[in-house]
């Protein structure tokens, strides 16, 4: 055990949106090389915990920890993959600067790509079977081209902690298996790969780890352990009323709490 | 009062643009018209003379002038290509529009042109509307595009208002101060352009050090700051930079006019570039191209506004790269679109005389021309052409049917060359197995396959024939149980 922090870790997380709550008191810890598939309905809150975790939406209340560090700090562990919509393909980058773009964590500023960099960005191109494309503009890719293009680029990043946002979305179905094969043979490496799905009937065979999401933990746990159908039921089958009336009203309470203090102030 | 500000922001611009365009046409196009009815004014002798002044640059001004058009054009260009990238050509438009109330602030606090107060004057106006920007988009549920509007419009109405109070002050008649709406490049003073070039300086420099940042948080803003890059510091700093490019360009383009040279240059280079590092080189090289050609021809016509005459080059240059452009440009397009109709409808002609030789049981060589009318569905003349393409392409031969009834005017009859035949067959059998495979394959029914043939037997390539021909097993009747000519049947030149 050389290193004493788990990859990730949650704590009684709760996050809302104008006062509406998308996750409610989530708890969380993965361990060191697993393939985590995170799954649950629209609306489930999967995407926020994605942005959550990346530092990007501030949580009402809870932490998040990763390696033992503070999301600021910590997400420069992480090799985020966003959802292939957030970015413009019109801009003007090939194949291969956006694979380097996975390098640049690695240098600092001022710092120029070397001939390093260049062959790690060549070997991961050649893994996900892009290095033809890597002179192409990479308007000109189809679909399952872009996402690959994106894993390779996350590959050359070399993290130990992988966060992708639905990279399956889109993709054809040669692409998705050979994406799957990629992020099995991530994990064998050690590495540890937490996946937003969309597609219940494909999760069990991708991942070893599934986390059953509808603004709470439903479960988490090895799929065999997980992919039951009374949890299933739980975290597709609407949500729990009261629960989430009551969630809505203290999420309220919190905005209010917080004025109140502000004013006294 | 109202009416009065109405008629100094249009009229002022419509009589420009009127200027621009007659001037324009007139002087560049028509030199020696406008000589002969001028005989009494020595301007005939001035167009020569004066362009040779502009290109000897003998005379400070004239440097002066064309340095300031030339460095203002790069990097604007450069500039720009990153507003247009990042989808924020708005912005600039409000930049420039926003800095109005400050020049006249600047100028009713120096009493004067003092460029160093105009320049404060302008920042501090500039840096007001980003503020007024980013509240808004902070604080309320308006859109970006709404509140740029807002902006733009609300702090340009009160430019508008200052200006025409201060050109009815004591001290405002010369001020020269509607030099910033339209721009007048011969006011470009030695101070100002240290400050076109500090500007320059700046903007090279800043985006050589921070190239690859500026990169990815433009491509990526999300994943920049996964890696820790500062996304919204570049981005603020690029905001700044703008500003003063804005502002170092007004004196030259205009306020009205000064997104133009931002926006145009960088969008004809997205026409082009496949990476960053060319697009900023050919909107670089653009924006220097419309400034000196810019500052010439207003140099040229007599107290032409510099300003509209860039950007009128620029958006010239813009539309000859829309049109000449290699791949996508829309003359090739036009091109490649018309080579392509005239390969179907030489194709279309070939099949046609196949299908009447095959009605005659491939008893003739050559058919009548009235059979391929019929076949084709053309009238004469039209058929006549067809015909001349085929033989200019060596497929066919046209001649007159020395066997003719006498009396009448010899028959006209088509006969295919041993290469048309060979093409005519390879269209008829690529129609043919794409029936058949259709029918056998796709099951569809026999008459619903011959509409998409038509399209097909024009776009399949030898390796798809091949490949059908393996799952068809060498199929010899299509669906209406017609002959597929073969490749035996191709080379031996005759079917039968």
């Amino acid at each position: 055990m050389n290193n004493p922090h788990k990859p990730l870790e949650i704590h009684d997380l709760t996050v809302s949106y104008q006062r509406k709550p998308v996750l409610y008191g989530i708890d969380l810890e993965i361990e060191e090389g697993s393939l985590v598939g995170v799954i649950g309905p629209n609306g489930a809150g999967k995407s926020t915990l994605v942005k959550t975790i990346m530092n990007m939406v501030k949580p009402n209340g809870g932490y998040v920890k990763i390696f033992g560090r503070a999301p600021k700090a910590g997400i420069s562990r992480i090799g985020y993959v966003p959802q292939r919509e957030t970015v413009d393909w019109d801009f003007p980058v090939t194949v291969m600067d956006v694979v380097l773009m996975g390098r640049y964590g690695h240098l600092g500023w001022l710092r120029k790509i070397g001939e390093t960099d260049r062959r790690i960005a060549c070997e991961c191109l050649e893994q996900v079977h892009m290095l033809p494309y890597a002179n192409r503009q990479i308007g000109n890719l189809s679909g399952g081209q872009q996402q690959r293009v994106f894993l390779a680029r996350a590959l050359a990043q070399e993290s130990s902690l992988y966060l992708m946002d639905e990279p399956f979305a889109g993709v054809d179905a040669v692409t998705e298996k050979t994406i799957v094969s990629i992020l099995k043979g991530m994990r064998d490496r050690g590495k540890t790969l937490v996946i937003v799905h969309h597609d219940l009937a494909s999760a069990r065979e991708y991942f070893d780890h599934l986390l059953l999401l509808n603004m709470r933990k439903v479960a988490y746990g090895k799929t065999g352990e997980v992919f039951k159908p009374d949890l299933l039921q739980k975290t597709y089958g609407g949500r729990l009323s009261i629960l989430s009336d009551m969630a809505s009203k203290s999420a309220g309470v919190r905005v209010i709490e917080k004025e109140a203090y502000f004013t006294e102030k | 009062m109202k009416l009065g500000l109405e008629n100094f922001h249009f009229a002022g611009g419509f009589s420009v643009i009127s200027k621009i365009l007659l001037g324009g046409v007139f002087t560049l196009l028509l030199p020696q018209v406008l000589s002969a009815e001028q005989i009494r004014g020595p301007e005939s002798i001035e167009f020569f003379d004066r362009a040779m002044r502009f290109f000897e640059m003998r005379d400070h001004s004239v440097r002066v002038v064309a340095l300031g058009s030339v460095l203002i054009g790069i990097s604007c260009g450069m500039m720009g290509s990153y507003v247009v990238t990042r989808k924020l050509s708005l912005f600039g438009d409000t930049l420039s529009h926003a800095v109005l109330p400050g020049i006249a602030i600047g100028f009713l606090w120096a009493e004067s042109k003092d460029n160093l107060a105009l320049l404060l004057g302008a920042s501090f106006a500039g840096f007001l509307g980003v503020a007024c920007i980013s509240l808004l988009k902070k604080f309320t549920k308006i859109s970006q595009d709404s509140a740029l509007g807002i902006v733009l419009s609300g702090f340009y109405a009160v430019g508008i208002c200052m200006l025409t109070r201060i050109q009815k002050m004591d001290f405002g008649n010369q001020s020269g101060l509607d030099t910033y709406l339209f721009g007048q490049v011969s006011a470009l003073s030695t101070n100002d352009l240290i400050g076109v070039c500090a500007s320059l300086v700046l903007i090279t420099l800043f985006i050589t050090l921070n190239y690859k940042e500026l990169l990815i948080s433009g491509f990526d803003p999300e994943y920049a700051r996964s890696v820790r890059l500062p996304a919204d510091i570049l981005q603020y700093l690029l905001w700044a930079l703008l500003a003063f490019c804005v502002i170092t360009s007004l004196q030259v383009v205009g306020v009205i006019l000064a997104s133009a040279l931002l926006i145009i240059p960088a969008a004809s280079a997205s026409l082009l570039a496949k990476r960053m590092s060319s697009y900023l080189c050919i909107a670089a090289s653009l924006g220097a191209i419309s400034g000196l050609v810019g500052a010439f021809l207003s140099f040229l016509g007599e107290r032409l506004p510099t300003g509209p005459l860039i950007v009128l080059t620029a958006s010239f240059l813009f539309l000859l790269i829309l049109v000449f452009r290699p791949h996508h440009g829309i003359l090739v397009c036009w091109v490649k679109s018309r080579l392509q109709s005239h390969r179907i409808a030489m194709e279309n002609t070939l099949k046609a005389i196949y299908q009447v030789i095959e009605r005659h049981n491939f008893s003739e060589t050559s058919i009548r021309m009235e059979e391929l009318m019929q076949r084709r569905n053309l009238g004469s003349g039209e058929c006549m052409k067809e015909v001349n393409r085929l033989s200019r392409s060596g497929f066919a031969t046209a001649s007159l049917d020395p066997h003719s009834p006498s009396g009448l005017p010899p028959e006209k009859r088509v006969s295919l060359t041993p290469k048309g035949w060979e093409y005519a067959c390879r269209i008829v059998r690529n129609h043919r197995l794409w029936e058949l495979y259709l029918t056998n394959e796709a099951r569809y029914a026999p008459d619903h396959v011959h509409e998409d043939a038509e399209k097909i037997e024009h776009v399949l390539g030898e390796e798809t024939v091949r490949e059908l021909e393996r799952i068809l097993s060498n199929p010899r009747r299509d669906p209406h149980g017609k002959l597929i000519p073969s490749l035996v049947d191709i080379e031996r030149g005759w079917l039968g």
